[in-house]
């Protein structure tokens, strides 16, 4: 194939949508991720809860023939999978990098187990018929040319991600539960000592997370595509925590970054068409996280001195005023 | 009428087995300023601790007009009316002013919060007690003294009617003491009762009503502000007599040791902290330099020790130039640092007082045997180093984190004079100390100076330059104002005036005497 037709492929509306498409497994375990964050302890089992739920899903709605038995099956596994690193981490006192990547390891081989003994089959759960959540069509919108197809017609997770993002906003910053939440992050003494309960605040913010993450994974195996492979997450979980990073550690920051490895996820895609080693050409979205967390680190850096700067002259500023009077 | 507060024989004995308080009796009066003073490690802090819930005593009871209380934790306390102005601010650093005093409590309308409210509740309350914040500025950039009017307005916010302050001016600069001084005033006009616990019985006089001492985890009396003496507190607090004016010998001044040349700093965000500075350090002279805090003191301190390098300029220890060198070898020259931030550049808290002893030295024998370190000699020296200075703790072996504040600085003082440094650069060394250990350090500063070592003290407490100093300089905005060749014969006001740039001597005038 040309490169002609794989310009035209990028500048197209499918390829826009592909992009919102494949987003959506990014930015909800990217919202889990940021909240966990700013609550100072960061869920990096992500990965793994994506997994567990992606493959609950499929498993229930395969055998129940029901579509929403399985989406609810897959979020109710997300949220108690991460119940359980709270769990270590908050009342056991494991250090949550290392229970995290346990649970990780644990989801990784756990789903391949039990999916061997329900279908026979170590690879994929392509036996099984299991269910496909519903598209929705926008009216108007849908009518529009080239935005038509670009915004209508997505599964209802891409819209759910939108969706979170600015209830997360709201959450964070004009509820009492993320003023807390932010400070337990920021200060857990100084938080303890008005009176917020550190522990609580921290399990409720990992299962938000748990529940965020499952919905990232429901989006894989019952939206993206309509089965279960393994380890099917390939890394998501953990380029979401890069996108935290990325985005300032803000949710429309977040929101943006993970597109930004959406568009290089897509990217990698239509670039397979063409005749360069398929290897070199999957590496492209773990290079840009790469590239782009370099290139965010040295910016903050530049900006972090500005600010400092800025501080002195103020106060300089105020001294010699202060000497005056 | 009862007391508002009454602690009936509290004793409290840390899991380390330190008894902390002793059988202590303390009682508040509605509507005063009470001082508590006591030599480091009295036992201050800790009965404060158990007064607003953060320390559980292990005996004793609290009553509160008159009914017996049990806190739990500061929100129980604070239930009752009590709270703390944090030394170490309990503070978010990247949330506004406003969104910290309403911390933990915040208006709202059902779910969303009411940030138009918790500002007016800011303004309210700030102007009620004249504590001067601005609601919507982001804490991390403002200054230590809105920073701690913040803390008072959270507790207000939550209707205390008792407010703690450990050692609150300990961070502050004096125009930010007398700021604070004035709202202390506002605050008791309306009805609120201080607990003021300080090691300046300058503030004991100015502002308390009542004064308790303690000592050795007990109360040696509480009295009327008013028929006390500093010396006869100071007396209380010791055991003995203090002496508060300093006994000092004439000076022998000796050769040059260290020779500063125009040196010049400017910091990581290009500010110029230090201009072109040239002066001399000469054996047996103690020569202080006073300045309000700011004007480059503690960067010419840390460019002296190899902890900054300077943009240019040099300074010479015997021959060898120790600008640029590493900390090590500036010591190696024979200088010794005490530092002004104790807790970050001069102890490893998570360390033992006996380890910290030796950080300097633990290459050297007798510490260094053969390739390992022998710790029976460590032991022995921490033993002896703790017995001379006082420093209060069971053994050497515990981390220096669970020593008090002043016993901290003692450590770091102990290590540095037993160096036997031909330099010894003092940046506050009394900082946070009781009148008996400053007493101490100073005798000891003095006596290191008889004996012929070079002494540079920097101090924010001008009395202590002026009492010390053999020769002083007034720096301003990384340059030096004025040389005082003979401290004792310059008044305070005078040197103010130098210290504040409003006068100056020319570089002729002060050639001859730098
Ligand atoms: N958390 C702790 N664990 C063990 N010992 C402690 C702890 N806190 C304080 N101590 C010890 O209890 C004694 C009293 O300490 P406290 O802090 O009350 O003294 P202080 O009077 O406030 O002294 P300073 O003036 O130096 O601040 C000291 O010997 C100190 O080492
Ligand atoms: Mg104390």
């Amino acid at each position: 194939m040309s490169i002609n037709l794989v310009l035209k492929g990028i500048f197209s509306a499918l390829f826009l949508a592909s992009v919102l498409r494949i987003s959506t497994a990014l930015i909800l375990p990217a919202l889990g991720g940021l909240i966990t964050d700013l609550s100072g302890s960061i869920n990096i089992s992500l990965e793994g809860t994506m997994l567990v739920s992606a493959f609950t899903g499929v498993i229930v709605s395969g055998f129940s023939h029901n579509v929403w038995l399985g989406v609810l099956a897959g979020i109710a596994a997300g949220v108690l999978f991460s119940a359980l690193l709270a769990y270590f981490h908050l009342y056991l006192g494991t250090n949550i990098i290392l229970a995290g990547t346990a649970l990780n390891i644990l989801a990784s081989g756990g789903t391949v187990f039990l999916l061997f003994m329900l279908t026979g089959d170590k690879g994929s759960s392509s036996t099984l018929a299991s269910g496909v959540v519903p598209t929705v069509n926008i009216p108007i919108i849908k009518d529009i040319p080239f935005l038509g197809t670009v915004l209508s017609g997505h599964n209802i997770f891409v819209y759910g991600a939108f969706v979170l993002a600015f209830l997360i906003n709201q959450l964070l910053y004009h509820t009492k539960f993320g003023v807390h939440l932010r400070a337990v992050g920021e200060d857990p003494v100084a938080a303890t000592s008005v009176g917020i309960n550190v522990r609580k605040t921290k399990f409720v913010t990992i299962l938000v997370s748990g529940f965020l993450a499952s919905l990232g994974g429901l989006n894989l195996s019952m939206a993206y595509l309509s089965s279960f492979q393994r380890d099917m997450t390939a890394g998501r979980g953990f380029i979401a925590l890069a996108a935290v990073y990325l985005g300032g550690r803000k949710p429309w920051g977040t929101v943006l970054a993970a597109i930004l490895f959406g568009i290089a996820d897509a990217l990698s895609n239509q670039l397979g068409t063409l005749n360069i080693p398929s290897q070199l050409v999957q590496m492209i979205p773990y290079a840009i996280t790469i590239i782009a967390l370099v290139v965010y680190g040295i910016r903050n850096q530049q900006k972090l001195i500005e600010q400092t700067k800025r501080f002195q002259e103020r106060e300089l500023a105020r001294s010699k005023s202060e000497q005056q009077d | 009428m009862a007391p508002l507060v009454e602690m009936h024989n509290i004793v409290k004995i840390y899991s380390n087995g330190v008894v902390a308080n002793n059988g202590v009796d303390f009682q508040l009066e509605k509507g005063e300023i009470h001082a508590i003073v006591g030599e480091n490690g009295a036992g201050k802090t800790t009965l404060m601790k158990i007064l607003y819930g953060s320390e559980q005593p292990t005996s004793g009871e609290i009553l509160i007009n008159g009914e017996p209380v049990v806190f739990k934790s500061p929100v129980d306390a604070m239930k009752k009316g009590v709270g703390m102005v944090h030394q170490n601010f309990m503070q978010i650093p990247s949330f506004t002013a406003a969104e910290n005093v309403v911390l933990g409590h915040e208006p709202a309308k059902g779910v969303r919060l009411d940030k138009k409210k918790a500002i007016e509740v800011t303004k309210e309350l700030s102007e009620q007690y004249g504590l001067f914040v601005e609601p919507t500025a982001i804490t991390e950039t403002i200054n230590v003294g809105m920073r701690q009017r913040i803390e008072i307005l959270k507790i207000l916010y939550l209707g205390v009617e008792i407010l703690i302050f450990d050692e609150p001016t300990a961070v502050l600069t004096p125009q930010e003491t007398k700021d604070l001084f004035k709202a202390v005033r506002v605050l008791i006009e309306k009805g609120k009762t201080i607990v003021f616990i300080t090691h300046k019985l300058r503030e004991v006089k100015e502002i308390s009503d009542r004064v308790t001492v303690m000592r050795n985890g007990k109360i040696m009396g509480t009295m009327k502000t008013a028929d006390a003496t500093k010396e006869g507190l100071a007396r209380m607090m010791v055991g003995r007599e203090v002496f508060l004016d300093i006994h000092k010998p004439a000076m022998k001044r000796g050769e040059k040791v260290m020779s500063v040349q125009d040196l010049s700093y400017v910091s990581e965000t290009g500010r110029t902290m230090l201009r072109d500075l040239s002066f001399n350090l000469y054996a047996g002279e103690i020569l202080g330099v006073a300045g309000v805090e700011g004007n480059g003191q503690t960067e010419l301190v840390e460019v002296l020790t190899g902890l900054r390098v300077p943009a240019s300029g040099r300074a010479v220890v015997d021959e060898i130039e120790v600008t640029g060198k590493t900390p090590r070898e500036v010591r190696q020259a024979g200088v010794a640092h005490i530092p002004e931030d104790r807790l970050s550049n001069g102890l490893s808290l998570a360390s033992s007082i006996d380890d910290n002893l030796i950080v300097d030295r633990f290459d050297k024998p007798p510490f260094k045997k053969g390739l390992v370190i022998d710790q029976k000699v460590v032991e022995n020296n921490g033993k002896k180093l703790i017995k001379e200075f006082s420093i209060l703790t069971p053994n050497g072996e515990l981390p220096v984190s669970s020593l008090s504040g002043g016993n901290m600085q003692k450590v770091v003082v102990a290590r540095e004079f037993s160096s036997d440094p031909k330099i010894l650069i003092a940046a506050q060394p009394t900082r946070g100390i009781d009148v008996g250990a400053t007493e101490f350090i100073r005798d000891q500063l003095v006596k290191k100076r008889t004996d012929g070592a070079a002494v540079l003290l920097v101090s924010a407490d001008l009395s202590e330059v002026m009492s010390l100093s053999d020769r002083i300089i007034t720096m301003f905005e990384g340059e030096i104002t004025g040389v005082f060749p003979n401290a004792s014969k310059v008044g305070e006001e005078e040197l103010g005036y130098y210290m504040l740039g409003v006068k100056r001597q020319t570089a002729e005038e002060m050639e001859a005497m730098l």
